[in-house]
């Protein structure tokens, strides 16, 4: 039996555009210039020079965009996110967290288990695949559970979720606390392939904490997470997939003795990967002195040396991508007490932005570089990348990279708003996101120019 | 002063005024009738999540001593238990419109927020771990009255610093007041990097000779979910404030209530170096300035606080 595709979105018609004269960023392809680009039925059908391509032609039949002082990229693919389909709709669900992926430049998301059912069997990713199909506006990739129920026990009938289209497996929002249960999972990987992601944290240092350990939450009086208990977790778990020959992929890396125990991972021949959030890169345990419950998220805003790190991490290929963690909740559910909060911030909306403000613009790092993590997810599990090139899928975000905005300030598309970003002046913005060769999305105030 | 949540916003200026104010307020308590009309017809509602008897008991004296009306609400038996957030809990108790809502609760911040959602000014009796301005404020006012100025002294806090929000109420406000701050206690008891909230920290007695006043904290059996001391008999053997320990020119201060035998031995906490049951005096005189600064002081604004709600943003 051959296995279904893995990323599902409802059918949309197929977009016919041109973007005349626009600066093609696409590390990739090795593409750093001015073109016109040519969408037909879907499809990156043509580049040329600016202002080349003949609309006369094509009259009526193409929507034509002027890209004068606009950037297109490659559409950015976010490998973490959780849409929070089914069960907790009152916070998300595939219609509206696809439209904020949309909204953020993303043709591709990979959504998380930790849903009400967990996604734990092949009937419920059956359904859940199915409903994407009819909701979702841009691709939905699905990982289902390592353990039945997210127990952390047995294991969850990895091969025929395999079968069904899942793109690989994770607890995430829990650790695989016992190591004798991951190493089972590994092993069962050599039958059923696909990628275990993991959330490391060691409950037993975690337990009651709500921010990270340091002199904040010796200020503040809240119990600490401690930077260990993700870094030992990183480290025990690649001495496990070396082992057994696995692949895994750790999530929302936060501190830096976990971006060193990567590093050596991968000096070591280990088969992993892994990611950083935005606001991990961005904001630090600082940002919590204020109890803002939207800047309570797991793992928590570490110290300045932990964003340092992960930035450093970032730049040299340690860290293979972002990801968001889109993780929304209702406002009454964030209108608590800090302690009581539940964690999670969303992210889609504002990932390119905040971190082309606040890493790309003072020089940190390249625009270039940015673009190449943002887009990198799809390869780590086992997917095209998306480019600029003729005969590929449109999976295209056009940007205005000096357009300012304040996220929220006119509301937002995800159905929650509890974005660590919210309020802050940042300056660029996603106008059009093309997914699958649709168009998914569109700024409200970014209208037709003409031919 | 539009609400008082926390030491760490308090400057040295605000604390001599409260103290000041108190030690006015503990002239009226001698007289044969405590009561002065200084805050008549006015409404403090107590709203304390938490079990206590002292704190409570003495912001309903000052309160009354004052002549406000006082409300007492306990969330044990109401819709609390009902599954009612804080929030709306606030929201509904603010119809009666309060002039002052003192609360207390098991989370960090709580009082803060609460003075976002409502006009009343807020006093911060407890919010977890985190701080309890009123304790600070009226071990000030003691060490004030027993010993004059703070400046230079050195004070040593002593037991379980991570579960005490007195202490670190204490520690901000005595080194505010120029005292010289040393914190001791197991390690496991120790917040890691306590230190920079300007304090010092040691693992034994060995140098309490040092000190100027030892203020040993409460064991909070209550906030502990796990063992953080192998036994308390180990405790008590290398932290207890006991006579063998305590220097006959240093006194001895405690947060109560007081476990008898682990923290403190009997015989200091009956002996004439503790201030403990001056403490418990102060707390009447202390609320009762802090009341008084909130609403009636100088420096308290006209009660229309409320800020603007954040603006609902479109689904």
């Amino acid at each position: 039996m051959s296995s279904p595709a893995t990323m599902i979105r409802r059918s949309q018609p197929p977009a016919d555009l041109l973007f005349r004269d626009v600066h093609v960023l696409d590390p990739r392809a090795s593409i750093d210039r001015r073109l016109d680009v040519l969408v037909r039925d879907g499809e990156i059908a043509q580049l040329g020079e600016p202002s080349t391509i003949d609309a006369t032609e094509l009259e009526g039949t193409v929507e034509v965009l002027a890209g004068q002082g606009k950037h297109l990229l490659p559409a950015f693919f976010d490998p973490h996110v959780h849409l929070r389909t089914p069960g907790q709709e009152h916070k998300e669900d595939l219609e509206t967290g696809t439209r904020a992926a949309a909204a953020g430049g993303y043709a591709g998301v990979i959504a998380m288990p930790n849903t009400d059912p967990v996604i734990d069997s092949a009937p419920l990713l059956r359904s859940l695949r199915s409903a994407a199909a009819r909701e979702a506006r841009v691709p939905v990739g699905f990982l289902p559970a390592i353990t039945r129920g997210l127990q952390g026990r047995e294991l969850t009938e990895m091969a025929e979720l395999m079968q069904e289209g899942a793109l690989g497996f994770t607890d995430d929002g829990k650790p695989v606390a016992s190591a004798g249960t991951l190493r089972k999972a590994l092993q069962y990987q050599r039958l059923c392939g696909g990628v275990l992601t993991l959330h490391e944290e060691d409950p037993s240092l975690s337990a009651g904490g709500s921010m990270r350990e340091g002199p904040v939450s010796a200020a503040m009086g809240l119990t600490g997470v401690p930077s260990v208990s993700e870094s030992t977790m990183v480290a025990r778990d690649a001495a496990l997939a070396r082992y057994e020959g696995g692949r895994v992929h750790f999530q929302h890396l936060s501190a830096a003795e976990s971006v060193e125990a990567v590093a050596t991972a991968k000096d070591q021949g280990a088969l992993v990967s892994a990611e950083a959030s935005p606001h991990h890169l961005l904001l630090t345990e600082e940002d919590v002195r204020g109890l803002d419950t939207r800047m309570k998220m797991n793992p928590p805003l570490g110290a300045e040396r932990d964003r340092l790190a992960l930035i450093e991490g970032l730049r040299c290929g340690t860290i293979d991508c972002v990801a968001t963690d889109h993780a929304p909740h209702a406002r009454e559910e964030k209108e608590v007490p800090f302690e009581q909060a539940p964690m999670g911030t969303t992210g889609l909306e504002t990932a390119f932005a905040a971190l082309h403000t606040m890493l790309v613009l003072p020089g940190v790092l390249s625009l270039r570089l940015l673009i190449e993590r943002m887009t990198a997810g799809s390869e780590l599990f086992g997917l095209e990348a998306f480019t600029v090139r003729s005969g590929q899928p449109a999976n295209l975000a056009l940007v205005d990279l000096s357009a300012a905005w304040v996220p929220g300030e006119n509301g937002w598309e995800s159905r929650s708003e509890n974005c660590c970003f919210a309020g802050r002046q940042l300056t660029g913005r996603v106008l059009l996101t093309v997914a699958d060769g649709s168009v998914a999305y569109r700024q409200r105030a970014f209208t037709v120019v003409g031919a | 002063m539009n609400h008082l949540l926390s030491v760490e916003e308090l400057d040295r200026e605000a604390i001599e005024r409260i103290v000041a104010q108190a030690t006015r307020f503990a002239q009226v308590a001698d007289r044969e009738i405590k009561k002065v009309p200084a805050l008549r017809g006015r409404m403090v509602l107590n709203l304390f999540y938490e079990s206590s008897t002292r704190t409570r008991s003495s912001f309903e004296l000052a309160a009354k001593r004052l002549s406000a009306d006082v409300v007492n609400f306990t969330p044990g038996g109401s819709s609390v238990e009902k599954g009612e957030s804080l929030k709306d809990t606030v929201l509904t108790l603010s119809a009666h419109k309060p002039d002052v809502i003192v609360i207390r609760t098991p989370w960090v911040g709580s009082a803060e927020l609460v003075s976002q959602w409502c006009s009343a000014a807020i006093v911060n009796a407890g919010d977890g771990k985190h701080e309890h301005p009123t304790q600070a404020l009226l071990d000030v006012y003691t060490l004030r009255r027993r010993l004059g100025a703070l400046d230079g002294l050195r004070i040593w806090i002593v037991g379980d610093v991570a579960h005490s929000r007195v202490a670190r109420s204490n520690i901000l406000a005595l080194q505010k007041m120029g005292a010289k701050v040393t914190v001791a206690g197991p390690p496991t008891l120790i917040p890691r990097d306590i230190e920079t909230l300007g304090c010092e920290v040691r693992h034994t007695l060995s140098e309490l000779h040092t000190a100027d006043v030892v203020y040993a904290l409460r064991m909070q059996h209550e906030r502990m979910t796990e063992a953080w001391v192998p036994s308390l008999r180990e405790y008590a053997a290398w932290y207890q404030v006991n006579a063998r320990r305590l220097r006959s020119r240093q006194l001895l201060m405690h947060p109560g209530p007081v476990n008898r035998g682990v923290e403190l031995s009997g015989e200091v906490v009956d002996s004439p170096q503790s201030l403990i049951s001056s403490q418990v005096e102060a707390g009447v005189v202390v609320r009762m300035a802090v009341l008084y600064e909130l609403l009636a002081g100088s420096q308290s604004p006209a009660r229309t606080p409320l800020r603007p709600a954040p603006e609902p943003q479109p689904a």
